[in-house]
């Protein structure tokens, strides 16, 4: 192979399967405010690359050919939820960009359209709700079993708006339940959620998604029979395909618990040590 | 209005409207697909050589399935099955026409399409196009293909979809047939789409 076919090969693939401009423009959107943030407050370099690397992730699981093989095989698919769910909004949140992305705002903008909502008592209050770590556990694990559901898998898999309701739905749960794991002083929340409240919803979620997770790999006939439906790209047997789907529901999404975790441990460590008690690091009260 | 009039007319509304959905409780052997996929669309070439569009297939109900012609297992067992299904519609077979959409272009001249397809039954038209054009219809169906690397003799498998994609006269999506539907079933499923369009 000459480099030529591989450098055609690689920008075929760079390529959108399904061009969205609502996706290009999240996405560029993001990366200018967080340039331009960055330029304006700085920050490490470790919070930096977290954040590209979360931003880049979600940017090429729905608008590369990896959405086309999303489409046609079972194990693809959930790669692709793995990372809009998992991997890339866990490492957008503990980047914690929302300095960087505000310091990177327009004044006019922040002014007349980011205050004003942020303001908003109804968003407010369903901000609030949502990030509540017990809600935001139990959407986050309900929104996996959701799109699950064979006959809900079934339509989502061939009705373009249902699902791109479905890739936009994870991306944005991920971002939001991340962000809560994290993002210890929510703004705009007056209580600092302490650490092993956190901590038990983490450990919590995990568990249904090894229930499901095994359930699927372990199932001894095809659950998902839309993928036979529309045609099957990869060389992958369909007991093999839906069985690696199973395992990339049920071990690395169970890790990212753990890796959650870890990150927690190590900042309440850190938070301890330097005798910089939270308001709250017991309860609610202030 | 009197009272009992109104009471009279409270309860009885139910049970109209209990009429109207007892009309609509045909239950589809198929998966009901009505709205969820794009209107019958396409460009591609048929196998008499003329150009065609999914404009020149309004009218009837349409089936569309995608294969190949070397296909030697998948393709003429559901192509069959389509022909039998259809021949059970006696007088009405000519309301129901099968769109063969061929994904292997390579192999698939007009010449060998037009063999292949005239074995099964008259309502059968074989497509093809180039891959641009099968790309955009395959897309627009939510279907993929592959081809898998050639053996020995140069004979290669193609990937397809299973789906049989069902179109209302007007070419509005209906139903999706896959492989767990039988002849009599797809026939059944055939009838009511022709009682409903002649309406």
């Amino acid at each position: 192979m000459t480099l030529t076919t591989i450098l055609e090969q690689t920008v075929a693939f760079l390529l959108p399967y399904d061009f969205s401009p609502t996706v290009l423009l999240a996405c560029v959107g993001s990366a200018l405010l967080y340039h331009r943030g960055r330029r304006r407050v700085g920050g490490g370099p470790g919070q930096a690359v977290m954040f590209w690397i979360g931003l880049l992730g979600m940017y090429v699981v729905l608008q590369t050919q990896f959405d086309y093989y999303a489409q046609h095989s079972f194990f693809m698919h959930r790669v692709q939820h793995l990372v809009l769910h998992h991997l890339a909004p866990f490492l957008i949140a503990v980047s914690a960009p929302a300095a960087v992305l505000g310091a990177g705002l327009p004044e006019g903008i922040h002014r007349y359209l980011v205050e004003p909502l942020r303001r908003n008592p109804v968003l407010h209050r369903l901000y609030w709700a949502v990030q509540q770590p017990l809600v935001a556990g139990a959407i986050f694990v309900g929104l996996i079993y959701l799109w699950l559901i064979p006959s809900v898998h079934f339509y989502a898999m061939l009705n373009v708006p249902l699902y791109n309701t479905m890739n936009w739905g994870m991306a944005i749960d991920g971002l939001l339940f991340w962000w809560m794991v994290f993002n210890l002083r929510a703004p705009g929340t007056s209580d600092a959620r302490h650490y092993g409240y956190r901590l038990v919803v983490l450990f919590l979620v995990m568990f249904p998604q090894v229930v499901i997770g095994a359930y699927i790999a372990l199932a001894e006939h095809d659950l998902f029979g839309i993928y036979a439906v529309c045609g099957r790209v990869l060389p992958l047997a369909p007991m093999t395909d839906q069985a690696l789907g199973g395992l990339v529901t049920w071990i690395p999404a169970a890790m990212m618990s753990i890796a959650g975790a870890l990150v927690l441990l190590v900042r309440w460590n850190r938070q301890n040590r330097q005798g910089d008690p939270l308001p709250s690091t017991l309860g609610y009260a202030r | 209005m009197s009272r009992p009039l109104r009471h009279l007319i409270l309860w009885l509304l139910p049970l109209f409207l209990l009429g109207c959905s007892g009309e609509a409780s045909y239950q589809w052997n198929a998966h009901d697909i009505t709205g969820v996929m794009p209107d019958l669309q396409f460009h591609l070439t048929d196998d008499h050589g003329e150009e065609v569009t999914g404009d020149d297939y309004r009218g009837k109900i349409t089936m569309m399935y995608f294969g190949y012609a070397s296909c030697q297992h998948v393709c003429p067992v559901v192509l069959g099955k389509m022909a039998t299904a259809v021949r059970g519609l006696g007088d009405d077979a000519d309301k129901v026409q099968i769109l063969f959409v061929s994904v292997d272009p390579k192999r698939d001249t007009t010449e060998v399409l037009h063999n292949y397809v005239k074995h099964f039954t008259p309502e059968l038209v074989g497509l093809t196009g180039t891959q641009d054009q099968l790309h955009e219809v395959t897309k627009r169906y939510r279907v993929g293909y592959s081809y898998e690397e050639p053996n020995d003799n140069g004979f290669y498998v193609v990937n397809h979809s299973s789906a049989v994609f069902v179109f209302g006269p007007q070419g509005k999506t209906r139903l999706l047939i896959d492989s767990q539907e039988t002849t009599d079933e797809i026939t059944a499923d055939l009838e009511h789409l022709i009682e409903q369009s002649t309406d």
